[in-house]
């Protein structure tokens, strides 16, 4: 099977439909992005990740129109769009309250910005009906927004925010507001609706989960800065900082010295108690250079006895979290470290082989963790 | 038992206040003048059967005849409706304005929209004779700028009725616009202009029609009362002034004629029905649409 992998961000002759070039916003002292660089592609599904007040929804009100950047400009398909009005861009934006116009009908709401350019009563009603088949809302295209449920009005506002067939849509916290169920069956929901239409979708959200099941790249964030753009895997399984590793999933965080102990491999000394670990990795850390090893969880494993692995350390398990599919063990090592190992549910009612207060052993492999150098 | 008494309260209120008092009055209305006290015959001293059997609505068909009255009737309609778009016209970008506000300015705001009420609406009214007088401080003032050689001619003419309405109800009109539009969302406005819609499109489109309802309501506050005015047309007014509620003075106090007095004030009654069953239909409506 050879079929091509969506990556325009590897590819150096494909131009970014986006591009930030050194953008810089404040608002009065405060400074909300901080020369921020980045491109963004066609057709990509790009996520905005990070705490509230990371300047995410900064970023995306600059590209809608309702901010312009302090410093730096922003490009969309080439063209500078500072001063463009958010009216007069090829942008729409589906807001976090959704701002559905509550006087007016679903047909209503989703026709409001095509009759905006268009007087083309029958194209508008072709349109209207091609958005409500997508968004499968035919049956309420006469109620008002507050006549329908909470999945129904998100549909509408994309269903809005589609009909103008705009380069870039933007989606802010789109699906804070349903609850957990439903909002996974909107996050595939999404996606197939962005691959069917084509159309540039920018995220924002405070949730990693979604960004990593909706993006095909996720951008960390943190005050104003992006701390690193990659593909969810990368992201996930090579943080390139402390804060990413942190950030995005459970970790368990190693600090300690580096020693080169052959080709890409590392011992690093942790704990003057303990023995060194040893840890692969491309990135050169010098002798003696302070370092962090990153491993996830779920590739710590637990055991009974000393297992043979490159790494394994003894300690006692202080505390078991039982998440259904999975039990996370806190495992305290003598040195007061708490290493996490996390292990599948894979049988039904089994008997758990350990409890609190045993001693037990952790291990992990030395490819398991990612060192960082931040 | 309790939910009885509660709902009683309000209806024994209306039954005493102004179901008691408009029978009394309609009765009135219906019987001829005479030179007794009270100034009106037949009257209850005369057995209930005897006097309802002289009542009449011959006064009803007297309005008719004059046509003082219908002109009355039609001039206060039409002050009052000038009136209530005069107060919308400046009512609107105050509310708009304060709604727009730094949050922490509204409540100062509100306060100052209502300060007014806090002195005597008779002594405010008096207020604006000394403002629009021939000597007064707007014709001292113009004339000082240069902007006229004569003292102009204000009061004692419909503009100073205007002004008159238009400064006493403002509140009224701008309290219900300005609650619609503090309800609005921000975001609303930033979706239509997102949708291609320039800042006016977007006014005419959202916010207007979502503060509809406090429009309504402004205005309806602002032209009940304004249709049966007494007091700003008499002090204000001049003597081509004419409005139904001066006549209804007239009739009671300079005539003494109660029944026909009282047939006015009837008919005055009728035709507010009209607005106020328009009202509470809208204000119900508002209620029903749970917004």
């Amino acid at each position: 099977m050879a079929e091509t992998v969506f990556a325009p961000w590897d590819d150096p002759t494909e131009k970014p439909l986006i591009r930030f070039h050194n953008v810089t916003k404040r608002f009065g002292d405060f400074t909300a992005i901080d020369d921020l660089t980045l491109d963004i592609f066609e057709r990509e599904f790009f996520a905005l990740l990070g705490p509230s007040g990371c300047g995410k929804t900064t970023m995306m009100r600059m590209l809608a129109g309702f901010e312009n950047p302090t410093e730096g400009a922003i490009e969309l398909a080439g063209q500078d769009i500072a001063g463009v009005p958010a009216n007069k861009r090829a942008v729409n934006m589906m807001f976090q309250s959704y701002a559905l116009f509550p006087h007016l009908t679903v047909w209503d709401n989703i026709a409001f910005g095509l009759r905006r350019e268009s007087k083309d009563k029958a194209a508008i009603a072709a349109r209207v009906e091609e958005m409500l088949k997508l968004t499968r809302l035919e049956k309420f295209a006469r109620r008002k927004p507050h006549q329908i449920s909470g999945g129904q009005r998100q549909r509408v506002a994309l269903a809005r925010s589609l009909a103008k067939a705009p380069k870039l849509l933007l989606l802010d916290e789109p699906l804070g507001a349903l609850d957990a169920k439903l909002r996974e069956a909107t996050q595939f929901e999404l996606m197939d609706i962005q691959e069917k239409t084509g159309t540039t979708f920018v995220i924002v959200t405070h949730d990693q989960e979604e960004a990593m099941t909706v993006a095909s790249r996720v951008a960390v964030m943190d005050e104003g800065r992006v701390m690193q753009v990659a593909t969810p895997e990368r992201i996930y399984e090579a943080p390139d900082s402390v804060y990413v590793a942190d950030f995005i999933g459970d970790v368990n965080l190693l600090h300690g010295t580096a020693a080169p102990s052959g080709e890409d491999t590392y011992v690093v000394t942790w704990s003057a108690n303990e023995a060194p670990v040893q840890a692969a990795s491309t990135r050169s850390f010098s002798t003696g250079q302070t370092c962090h090893l990153a491993i996830r969880p779920e590739k710590v494993a637990i055991h009974k006895d000393k297992p043979e692995a490159d790494n394994a350390v003894q300690g006692k398990v202080l505390d078991i979290a039982y998440l259904g599919n999975l039990s996370t063990y806190h495992v305290e090592l003598p040195t007061g470290d708490i290493i996490k190992a996390q292990v599948a549910n894979t049988r039904r009612i089994s008997r758990r082989d350990f409890t609190w207060e045993d001693p037990v052993w952790v291990s992990w492999s030395k490819t398991a963790g990612v060192l960082l150098a931040e | 038992m309790r939910r009885a008494i509660l709902i009683a309260v309000p209806y024994a209120w209306l039954l005493a206040l102004f179901l008691i008092p408009f029978a009394v009055v309609f009765k009135i209305s219906l019987s001829d003048i005479a030179l007794a006290i009270p100034p009106y015959t037949p009257t209850a001293k005369d057995g209930i059967w005897n006097m309802l059997s002289q009542l009449d609505f011959e006064n009803f068909i007297f309005l008719t005849e004059d046509d003082l009255y219908w002109k009355a009737y039609l001039s206060s309609l039409q002050i009052a409706l000038i009136s209530m778009l005069l107060t919308l016209l400046v009512g609107y970008p105050m509310a708009y304005a304060m709604a727009r506000a730094p949050e922490q300015w509204r409540p100062t705001l509100l306060m100052l929209v209502i300060l007014p009420f806090w002195t005597s609406f008779l002594i405010r009214v008096y207020a604006w004779v000394g403002i629009l007088s021939g000597e007064g401080f707007l014709n001292q003032f113009l004339l000082w700028i240069g902007i006229i050689d004569a003292p102009l001619t204000i009061l004692n003419t419909n503009i100073a009725v205007y002004i008159g309405i238009v400064y006493t109800y403002l509140p009224f009109m701008i309290l219900p616009i300005y609650s619609a539009l503090d309800r609005l969302d921000g975001s609303l406005i930033e979706a239509a202009e997102d949708l291609g819609c320039s800042r006016i499109k977007a006014f005419w489109l959202v916010t207007i029609p979502l503060s509809r309802n406090g429009i309504i309501a402004g205005c309806f506050l602002v032209f009940i009362p304004a249709l049966g005015e007494f007091v700003i047309p008499s002090l204000l007014g001049g003597s081509g002034t004419l409005m139904i509620g001066k006549v209804l003075f007239e009739e009671f106090f300079s005539n003494r004629d109660w029944p026909v007095a009282s047939a006015v004030a009837v008919i005055l009654l009728l035709i507010l029905i009209i607005p106020i069953v328009l009202f509470q239909r809208n204000e119900q409506k508002q209620v029903e649409d749970g917004k």
